[in-house]
């Protein structure tokens, strides 16, 4: 009988064990099958692919530089209006709410999370950027247009649009993770805060913030890796030139569009072979930001548990 | 209770392969998105013409489409443009044009509803960026009954491949040098100006949210969503407007000149009727086929031209001129069934 159960556990053991071996393999077969599907384009073009910025399907010439500026330029926005939001909510959530009020606001802001990004294309479209164009870009323009930044005519729809809507999808990541980082806090440190006199303020700086600066910044970084490979919502409002401005009022194009725009149209291998480069150079993108978030987070767990 | 679900799904199941035994004749194909609702409205009364044939289609993109039928996976591929001779020489295809659509130059201008005039080079240089306003002494001088404000222009382009895009581009190149030499043609070009919409829902959304913007369409959504759009100066030197007449008038004018592989454009096409930018689409088969599969598809691809084409109308696409029909049946009784 003993032995039955012992037998029927090794073999759960091993099942694991392939589950778990099974999703490794997946991650790097992917990677290979992009590697091995762009290699007729990295032998045509070479590191040109990633330093120059003409894309010409007609003429079956490609480079992805204005694409990769996009996509990083629309996440950094995303990123700078996102994070601090995130953490502020984050720590208005753990500090100051009280339990129920905490539980039904994360609720809400993860139902964020649930809206299909087709729909926030569709509300960036038809609310977004007319509220931009008409209101937000014309006084920006006024207020702080001796900056580059806030120059040239207004579309409504480009990057700024972009990285708007690309942070209200990263705001639930971020709050989640930061939430959790500070949850993670023990107590007796803000106590030993109050012990010794701090106020409020003074309590959440000292003993919140700064012990789980790595895991909100691993949280940041979670919510930028998500913001790199955003598609539908991105293509939609980002207003899709393959173009590098300055302006943020600009149309612009991500890296991740491209290739939902061009690839069911494309015929010639080559063309086919660029996008899913573009498609390699993303992956790679992405899951080095990936990694440097795990690390992170990582490293603030492992002082958190020292202590 | 949980054995009797199980027997139901089992019987079902079981009368669902052997109702598939029965259609024994199951043909694939996939392609193009522009035809997809006339294709399937053909495929649903072929079906009930012969109950024995079942069609699948999957509406892909005509890139895809080409890309499967070459590579063996469907029985029959749709596109919009074409294929090139490059890949031509690869894989054997029949062209069999089906039905012709065109693309319409639509735009949102305060005041002018209707009755805006252009020509080839003016579209070109607006979409080149060289024509920035609409009060441009250009447009002014061929619309003088209009009040054109001195309001910047909004270039809206598809940024994703597509054939409404080919044509439109195709267009492009044959009414304008710089055009030809800047950026060519394709289902995906290099834009020079202006935005970029995904499908023709993007496109129109722009053009609705943008006072001063010009972009173009399919002739079908823009008649379904009622936008307005500019006559177009033909060949003949005449400002048609796009219907199912003036797109069938250009296929007609160009039958003179037409290769017995249908590979032609007729963009720009030699007749006071024609409007010019218009397109066949295309079922691509191959020249010799086999068995049942290859019966039932030659019986579809007859009965499309012939009967099939009555309902071209109501759903706004525009039927193949009565002239070409012969030819066409001619080069599906080509067609080798072993």
């Amino acid at each position: 009988m003993r032995r039955e159960i012992y037998r029927f556990d090794r073999y759960f053991y091993f099942f694991l064990k392939g589950v778990a071996i099974c999703l490794p393999l997946l991650l790097i077969g992917i990677g290979g099958f992009l590697l091995n599907a762009s290699l007729p384009s990295i032998h045509q073009f070479g590191f040109d692919f990633l330093g120059t910025k003409i894309w010409d399907p007609a003429r079956d010439n490609y480079g992805i530089l204005a694409f990769v500026f996009g996509t990083l330029i629309s996440s950094l926005i995303a990123i700078l209006i996102a994070a601090p939001l995130s953490i502020f909510t984050a720590l208005f959530l753990t500090e100051v709410a009280s339990r129920r009020l905490q539980k039904s606001a994360s609720f809400i802001i993860e139902m964020l999370a649930a809206i299909p990004s087709v729909v926030y294309g569709l509300w960036g479209i038809y609310v977004l950027a007319p509220f931009l164009r008409v209101y937000v870009e014309p006084f920006l323009g006024k207020t702080l247009g001796f900056l580059p930044l806030f120059q040239g005519p207004s579309y409504g729809v480009g990057m700024l649009a972009a990285g708007i809507i690309l942070s209200i999808m990263i705001i639930p990541t971020i709050t989640a993770v930061t939430k959790e980082v500070f949850l993670s806090i023990p107590n007796s440190y803000r106590e030993a805060a109050m012990a010794l006199g701090a106020t409020r303020w003074e309590v959440i700086k000292m003993a919140v913030i700064k012990t789980g600066s790595a895991g909100i910044l691993g949280a940041v970084i979670l919510g930028l890796g998500r913001a790199l490979g955003e598609t539908m919502a991105v293509t939609m409002v980002i207003g899709n030139r393959s173009d590098i401005s300055i302006s943020l009022f600009a149309p612009g194009q991500s890296m991740s569009s491209v290739i939902a725009n061009e690839y069911s149209e494309a015929t010639s291998s080559l063309h086919i072979s660029a996008l899913l480069e573009i498609g390699l150079v993303l992956f790679l993108i992405t899951f080095f930001i990936n990694s440097l978030a795990r690390v992170f987070v990582w490293r603030a767990s492992l002082r958190g548990s020292t202590r | 209770m949980f054995r009797n679900l199980t027997l139901t799904i089992l019987m079902v199941m079981s009368l669902m392969v052997v109702s598939a035994w029965a259609k024994n004749v199951s043909i694939t194909g996939a392609g193009a998105t522009f035809p997809y609702p006339i294709y399937s409205k053909w495929f649903s009364e072929f079906q009930k013409i012969h109950p024995d044939a079942q069609i699948d289609y999957q509406s892909i993109g005509s890139g895809g489409g080409i890309r499967q039928f070459a590579e063996g996976t469907i029985d029959f591929g749709a596109t919009d443009a074409p294929m090139t001779d490059e890949q031509n020489a690869k894989v054997s295809a029949l062209h069999i044009p089906t039905v012709m659509g065109a693309v319409v130059v639509t735009y949102n201008l305060k005041g002018v509803a209707t009755g805006l005039k252009l020509t080839g080079s003016i579209v070109a240089d607006i979409f080149l960026g060289k024509i920035t306003k609409w009060n441009d002494p250009k447009i002014l001088e061929i619309n003088p009954g209009l009040k054109l404000p001195d309001l910047a222009i909004m270039v809206a382009h598809r940024s994703d491949g597509s054939g409404t895009t080919g044509i439109f581009t195709d267009y492009l190149v044959k009414v304008s040098a710089s055009w030809k030499e800047k950026v060519g043609h394709g289902t995906a070009v290099n834009w020079p100006a202006g935005l970029g919409g995904k499908g023709n829902e993007g496109v129109t959304g722009l053009v609705k949210q943008t006072p001063g913007s010009i972009g173009y369409v399919e002739l079908i959504y823009a008649e379904n969503n009622k936008l307005p759009y500019a006559t177009i100066k033909n060949k003949a030197g005449i400002f048609v407007d796009p219907s199912m007449k003036s797109v069938s008038a250009a296929a007609a004018a160009s039958l003179k000149t037409m290769p017995e592989d249908f590979r032609i454009s007729i963009t720009d096409a030699e007749s006071k009727d024609a409007y010019p930018i218009s397109g066949f689409t295309y079922l691509l088969v191959h020249p010799k086929m086999e068995g049942a599969k290859g019966k039932t598809l030659v019986k579809f691809l007859e009965w499309a031209i012939s009967d099939g084409q009555k309902y071209a109308e109501e759903l706004f696409y525009a039927p193949l001129p009565k002239e070409m029909i012969g030819k066409v049946e001619k080069s599906i009784k080509s067609i080798q069934v072993k």
